[in-house]
């Protein structure tokens, strides 16, 4: 076999009313030639795979809390096993949310500010995205993205000793701000504090966001930086040991 | 025996409510001047068996701890009471 034969294998978890995994599996298979399965939500094994992504949508109604059921279903706990091995997750906007609710991530996502339902293109500034390897070590400090965001409860919420943290540990990676790369009320879509968009664990292997990178995948449905952070992950891989043995 | 828990789970002070706030403005825009603050939150009614009341008391805590109410933004408090059911219902007085 090649080294073009390897390819990344990612498992999209699906919970009762997700919405997004498609996407994320149109991206992966037909986009960059990945091998991609979903995964029901009660399944317990992961299988053999190199990536994991919780994707957007409304997992069992958002009742209670958004993310607060899904936390509990079975594939959460090879999830987080998963991640605690070091593997590479993402949780894009509903996938965050079970990230917070799950304690792989601190914080909460409430209501937006304004109550109502966003969805629009957002700008996004990168930052320190050394601490996120995986999914953004090809983009730079002070990047500006574009990516969808869509969600009716994205107002990142925590205290100010765990934001402060956050801040000096440098783990608030994406912002929300304007075209220019700046940070402004104005650009903040949803009230969220510190304008956090996204956010990384302290190991930086699990990285929440609340937009949605598989729905700027493809110029013609309006952008293709979401792909930035698939094709890091797909460097990132294949520069670890490991990625060698799959190669033989 | 079986138990009756109304769970209170609301916001914790300093936590931003917008949906409070919007109800504020609705009761203001009402004739209530006087209201200045409405915190909004959710009520749960929980019916359940346990053996007896620190055994109910033990298992409503846990379920706040563990689903019912977020640290990062809520605090729960309930109160419990025994409930009656059909068959104590159909004993006559």
């Amino acid at each position: 076999m090649t080294m073009a034969a390897w390819r990344p294998r990612v498992v999209v978890a699906v919970f009762p009313g997700t919405w997004s995994e498609r996407d994320f599996a149109h991206v992966a298979e037909n986009v960059l030639g990945w091998e991609c399965r979903t995964l029901w939500h009660l399944e317990a094994e992961l299988g053999a795979c190199d990536a994991v992504v919780l994707p957007g949508g409304f997992a069992h109604g958002d009742h209670l809390r958004t993310g607060a059921i899904a936390r509990f279903s079975p594939i959460m706990r090879a999830v987080e096993a998963f991640a605690a091995a070091g593997g590479p997750v993402i949780g894009s906007c509903n996938g965050f949310q079970v990230l917070t609710e799950a304690g792989l991530l601190p914080g909460a996502l409430m209501r937006n500010d304004h109550l109502q339902f966003r969805c629009d293109w957002q700008s996004l500034r990168v930052e320190r995205p050394e601490r996120a390897p995986a999914w953004l070590g090809d983009l730079a400090n002070g990047d500006v993205i574009r990516l969808p965001i869509s969600h009716g409860e994205g107002r990142y919420v925590a205290d100010a000793a765990t934001l402060d943290g956050l801040e000096r540990e440098g783990r608030v990676v994406l912002r929300y701000a304007n075209v220019a790369g700046e940070v402004t009320d104005e650009a903040n879509p949803n009230g969220s504090q510190r304008s956090i968009a996204g956010l990384v664990n302290e190991r930086g292997n699990v990285l929440g966001l609340m937009p949605h990178p598989e729905r700027a995948a493809e110029a013609e449905l309006g952008g293709t930086d979401g792909l930035r952070l698939f094709r890091s992950l797909e460097r990132w891989l294949q520069e670890q040991p490991a990625a060698t043995e799959r190669r033989l | 025996m079986r138990w009756l828990a109304e769970v209170h789970v609301a916001l914790r002070p300093g936590i931003a409510d917008p949906e409070g706030q919007t109800i504020g403005t609705a009761l203001r825009s009402l004739g209530y001047e006087t209201v200045s603050e409405v915190r909004s939150g959710k009520l749960m009614s929980i019916s359940f068996d346990a053996d007896d009341e620190s055994a109910a008391k033990a298992a409503i805590g846990e379920m706040c701890r563990r689903l019912l109410a977020n640290p990062v933004m809520e605090m729960a408090t309930w109160e419990l009471r025994a409930e009656l059911t059909d068959a104590d219902e159909a004993i006559p007085a």
